[in-house]
């Protein structure tokens, strides 16, 4: 296949697919294939691209708005990356959302998978994109045809909720990162990705921590504090959307700007020399550790994974401001292994949700003993984020670890561990009460006495994430040979 | 000691600040009127004077006739105050429409009438 | 006939129109005729606008006497796209007025309406076109005499008070602008626009130049609406009839802030302006507020008519930020908005008139639920909405881009963020709408709960369409804002 139509394919697969969802829209099953065939279709065509002879370089160009600002789009290894965890855990949170929606009656579900498909060709599209325009029109529709979701039971709480997801995206985008875009074309002439920094040479000093902070707060979906309260707000959403968008689409097309700006804009040697990444860093690092804090004293099973997610993005900004090779390796790594623990988090909750209408961690007392695929699903995925090999979650742990001695940050060494201290203190307490707590008191056997798995739809996909998290773990030396020539090492 | 060689300028100011005061300071719609019209005139009134020469005669070309005022901005201001004209008439059919409407042209009743109408 | 007549016939179109509906009387035939002029003036400005970038400035005589004794006229590549904006945009908005008006006006005084709305056309086309300070002020007249009657035919009495205020404010700009035209003769004996700029250039010291000059600008600053000499604006925007509205919007304040541009580069030069008068300082101040203050009042509005009339003086804040930054970013950018925000602003206004039609009002409890019944109109308010807050590939983003790339340019990152705040307003109240129209129940009252008819939807989505062109494909625009700020600032092209 032509090397540019496969890239614009790519972004217009989800597209096509949202208009077959909207023509489908009376008919339940006819809607539910379209939405399946097509996220496997988009995923083969993403694998796909993997196959081109030069796979890092065609680059297809619609058209320019105005000089030197074009719309277009092009492969490289963070973005491939990218592309390929969003679009195969669309599959499977495309299967899970079939059992949720129809196990919940929710409404409105011809509207809920048009705006997912159309989401998820944002999401290619921020993937894919060339330049930094480009990537911040996707990343703006992203935000525009998520809110949907989020508002989907269209009751009070959840316009509340809508109001404050948009608001934030909208105010540190519009409010910061177009400025710092603009700063960045008055300095540069462009605003293409340019392997070792477009900005290089170009500015120093207090204008470097200006505009690093203009661009790192500006990209609001990589909830900075203090810039975070959009993701517990978005909990108001349907589980499948808080699985795939605000576990994986949505917050990592956010840190995985903040890496190609790190790499392409600013350039690694640029921010290495100066201080100010280490004090953006201290941003991630105190943003890493409160929001791990406030994780613990939420009892809301939902709230503390947004906590969570919050902290483990903070993971991903860190090694991108330690601005050294294997900080930007641990990085990309922690996108494709946080999304695989997180989605299968979500899952869980979800499907707690749906078979025993438990939403308070301090409800589950026992349930894991009617629920063992769910539970066990849950504690693989909580070590992996902790970081316990053999899931893949220990690389990412320690790519960063191997980042910050690189650079000599031995205060981030620490602080990672502290972290992963207070991820065994939140996440672990979830099995562990599901299936211990309780055990010798007949009154809760009694309980749960109604309670069976979730339907099938729900279990087999959190029970593949899980184990895709393992899986992971061994292609973990593919993955650095495919991340390492974009962070300076040959 | 006011300069008499420009005291056309002062009676323009005069007659500008006057009218001015009477369109802020009244209420009543028809007096605004009247003071939007004063305040045209001062303008018509620095017009004339600036085509105006001592001792110069109409723009006529006859014989014996070397002083003659400008006639250009009297046509101009011809032209001003035929739009003034109309400004005044539209300003008066509107007085009247609300009149008919409200039964006053004083801005505060209209006003309370509006205040209690919501 | 040759194309040399062109500039005025585009003018006299319009006004022999005008008597003609008065005497034609029939809504239908009277709206026939000022479509087909209408479209006229549009086919005119297109063959003006590409004459003037194929061959430059056109100067046409009036009864060829010579300037500067004779009025000349004179096309330029920055009035051309004025025309532009004022020929093609009215014209959309008149095919508008033709479903609108019925719902709003009795058809016994239709006529009026359109007579009026010919007048109109022909002051505002004539305000760009010429080339002579005293014709400035009669079309401005001719213009606002019209405007008066146009807004008085609203169905509301409240229209009344409206005009009235708007008369006195108007009537006073005018006057002002009288005075300060009145001065420059005084001082030149000259009225021709070339020729005083000429003869300004070795007198600019002189205090009665800038008594002029004060005069001038405040007189238009009246009209354009410039903060703080917006307040007759809210009232005579919500009271006018739809159309008006969009009319209002889209060129009679893009004419005078037009006007203000062609003083203070053209007719004063920016060396006078920006460093004699220092007018930066003052413009800046009165753009900031505006687009702070306005936009906030904006956002707590709940009608909808005058939640978008506030946020017009907040866009005008925009436009006159951009002028007062005295270089050639900032002049395209104050262009551009004036181009991009006359789309928008028109179809905003023309999707209230559109749901108008079914909820009969313009309170945000109204338009409820309004996405379910008139999901046309309420797209159309959604894109509109959003290219007014400036979302990327839309026309709004462009302007936007420009006036913050021309704080940066002169090191006001204060000034940026500022620029994008003013987005943030806008996105609060055009957000107030959508969540109202999409995802409130529909209320009670509401009977016919359909989408309105072709008629209205047709020039709503020409302009809708014509938002996300101009997002996408600049070189029109941006090339014509870009050519015109350089002639302004006298640089080669």
């Amino acid at each position: 296949m032509n090397p540019e139509l496969h890239l614009i394919l790519c972004i217009a697969t989800p597209l096509l697919g949202a208009g077959g969802i909207l023509a489908a829209g009376q008919r339940p099953n006819l809607r539910e294939a379209i939405t399946l065939s097509t996220a496997v279709t988009l995923f083969a065509l993403v694998l796909a691209l993997n196959l081109h002879p030069e796979p890092y370089s065609p680059t297809a160009r619609p058209f320019e708005i105005f000089p030197a600002l074009t719309i277009a789009f092009s492969l490289e290894p963070l973005g491939l990356l990218f592309s390929v965890v969003s679009s195969g855990l669309w599959i499977v949170t495309s299967v899970y959302s079939i059992g949720y929606m129809r196990g919940n009656r929710e409404k409105h579900q011809t509207r809920f998978y048009f705006f997912f498909a159309v989401s998820i060709a944002a999401a290619q599209g921020v993937a894919l994109a060339d330049n930094l325009f480009t990537l911040f029109i996707f990343y703006e529709a992203l935000t525009l045809c998520t809110y949907p979701l989020v508002a989907h039971k269209g009751n009070d709480n959840a316009l509340r909720g809508g109001r404050v997801y948009l608001g934030l995206l909208l105010t540190t985008s519009i409010g910061f990162l177009l400025v710092a875009m603009v700063w960045t074309w008055q300095l540069a002439g462009s605003l293409q990705f340019v392997e070792g920094g477009l900005l290089t040479g170009r500015l120093e000093g207090g204008t470097l921590l200006a505009l690093l902070a203009l661009y790192l707060f500006g990209i609001g979906k990589a909830a900075l504090m203090p810039f975070h309260r959009w993701l517990p707000a978005a909990m108001v959403a349907p589980t499948p959307v808080s699985a795939l968008l605000h576990a994986v689409a949505v917050v990592k097309a956010g840190v995985f700007t903040v890496l190609k700006v790190t790499v392409y804009i600013f350039g690694l040697d640029t921010l290495f020399q100066s201080n100010a990444a280490a004090v953006m860093m201290w941003v991630a690092a105190a943003t890493l550790l409160l929001a791990s804090v406030t994780a613990l004293r939420k009892d809301n099973l939902k709230a503390r994974l947004a906590y969570s997610t919050i902290s483990q993005l903070s993971y991903v900004t860190l090694g991108a401001m330690l601005a050294t090779s294997m900080g930007v390796v641990g990085g990309a790594y922690q996108i494709a292994a946080h999304a695989l623990a997180k989605i299968t988090l979500f899952f869980c909750a979800g499907a707690i949700y749906v078979a025993a209408h438990k939403s308070e961690v301090s409800q589950l007392d026992g349930l894991g003993r009617v629920m063992p695929f769910t539970f066990g699903a849950f504690f693989v995925a909580s070590l992996s984020i902790i970081g316990i090999p053999p899931l893949a979650g220990s690389w990412s742990k320690w790519y960063l670890m191997l980042g910050a001695a690189e650079s000599q940050h031995w205060a981030m060494i620490v602080v990672l561990i502290i972290s992963s201290l207070l991820t065994i203190a939140y996440l672990m307490p979830v099995p562990l009460r599901g299936f211990f707590a309780g055990s010798g008191n007949d009154n809760q056997g009694f309980q749960w006495r109604n309670v069976r798995e979730a339907p099938g739809t729900c279990v087999v996909p959190l029970c593949l994430t899980a184990l895709a998290c393992a899986v992971l773990f061994f292609l973990g030396d593919s993955l650095y040979r495919l991340i390492l020539p974009i962070a300076g090492q040959q | 000691m006011i300069d008499f060689g420009n005291i056309i300028y002062w009676v323009v100011v005069f007659l500008m600040m006057t009218g001015l005061y009477l369109v802020l300071a009244s209420g009543n719609l028809i007096k605004k009127v009247v003071g939007l019209n004063i305040f045209q005139s001062s303008v018509f009134i620095l017009y004339i004077s600036l085509g105006k020469i001592a001792g110069g005669t109409a723009p006529i070309f006859a014989e014996g006739i070397e002083r003659y005022a400008n006639p250009l901005p009297h046509v101009l201001i011809l032209t001003a105050i035929v739009v003034g004209v109309a400004t005044t008439a539209v300003a008066l059919a509107l007085a009247v429409r609300i009149y008919a409407v409200y039964g006053s042209v004083e801005e505060a009743d209209i006003e309370k009438q509006e205040v209690d109408a919501d | 006939m040759t194309t040399e007549h062109f500039p005025i016939l585009q003018v006299v179109l319009p006004l022999l129109a005008a008597p003609v509906c008065l005497l034609i009387r029939h809504p239908r035939r009277c709206w026939w005729l000022a479509m087909t002029v209408s479209a006229a003036t549009l086919v005119i400005s297109v063959i003006l606008i590409s004459t003037v970038y194929a061959s430059g400035p056109i100067v046409y005589h009036l009864g060829s006497w010579a300037a500067p004794w004779g009025i000349e006229y004179r096309i330029d590549r920055l009035n051309s796209l004025v025309l532009l904006i004022v020929s093609g945009i009215g014209s959309v908005v008149l095919l508008f007025a033709h479903g609108s008006l019925g719902f709003e006006v009795k058809r016994s005084r239709q006529y009026i309406f359109y007579t009026a709305w010919m007048l109109c056309l022909c002051g505002l086309l004539g305000m760009c076109a010429t080339g002579d300070l005293f014709n400035i002020f009669v079309f401005l007249e001719i213009s606002s005499l019209s405007m008066y009657l146009m807004i008085a035919l609203g169905y509301e009495h409240r229209a009344l008070n409206a005009v009235f205020s708007y008369l006195v404010m108007g009537t006073i700009g005018a006057t002002f602008f009288l005075i300060g035209v009145g001065l420059l003769y005084a001082l030149t004996g000259t009225l021709n626009l070339v020729d005083l700029s000429n003869r300004l250039e070795p007198i600019a010291g002189s205090p009665t130049v800038l008594t002029a000059f004060a005069f001038i600008i405040l007189g238009i600053g009246i009209k354009a609406a410039v903060f703080p000499l917006h307040w007759w604006l809210p009232d005579a925007y919500r009271y006018a009839p739809n159309s008006a509205t969009a009319l209002l919007a889209c060129t009679a304040s893009k004419v005078a802030v037009y006007l203000i541009i062609r003083f203070v580069y053209d007719l004063f030069g920016p060396g006078f302006s920006f460093k004699s008068v220092q007018l930066t300082e003052v413009l800046l101040a009165a753009g900031v507020s505006a687009t702070l203050l306005m936009s906030t009042v904006a956002v707590f509005q709940n009608d909808i008519k005058k939640m978008f009339a506030y946020s017009s003086v907040a866009q005008v804040g925009y436009m006159v930020i951009g002028i007062s930054l005295a270089s050639v970013a900032g002049v395209t950018a104050a262009l551009l908005h004036m181009f991009n925000h006359a789309v928008i602003k028109s179809a905003l206004f023309m999707a209230l008139g559109t749901a108008f039609v079914r909820t009969g009002g313009f309170s945000i409890d109204q338009i409820q639920g309004m996405g379910r019944y008139m999901p046309w109109t309420m797209a159309a308010l959604l894109v509109a909405g959003l290219s007014l807050v400036g979302v990327p590939l839309t026309a709004g983003f462009v302007s936007k881009w420009y006036l913050i790339l021309a704080a940066i340019e002169h090191d006001y990152l204060w000034l940026a963020i500022i620029v994008v705040a003013g987005s943030l307003l806008t996105l609060a109240y055009v957000w107030r709408v959508i969540e109202a129209g999409y995802f409130k129940p529909i209320p009670n009252h509401i009977e016919q709960r359909r989408e309105a008819g072709a008629g209205l939807l047709v020039p709503l989505w020409i302009l809708v369409l014509a938002n996300l062109y101009f997002g996408i494909d600049t070189s029109l625009t941006l090339g014509a804002a870009h050519g015109a700020a350089r002639a302004l600032l006298g640089i080669a092209q």
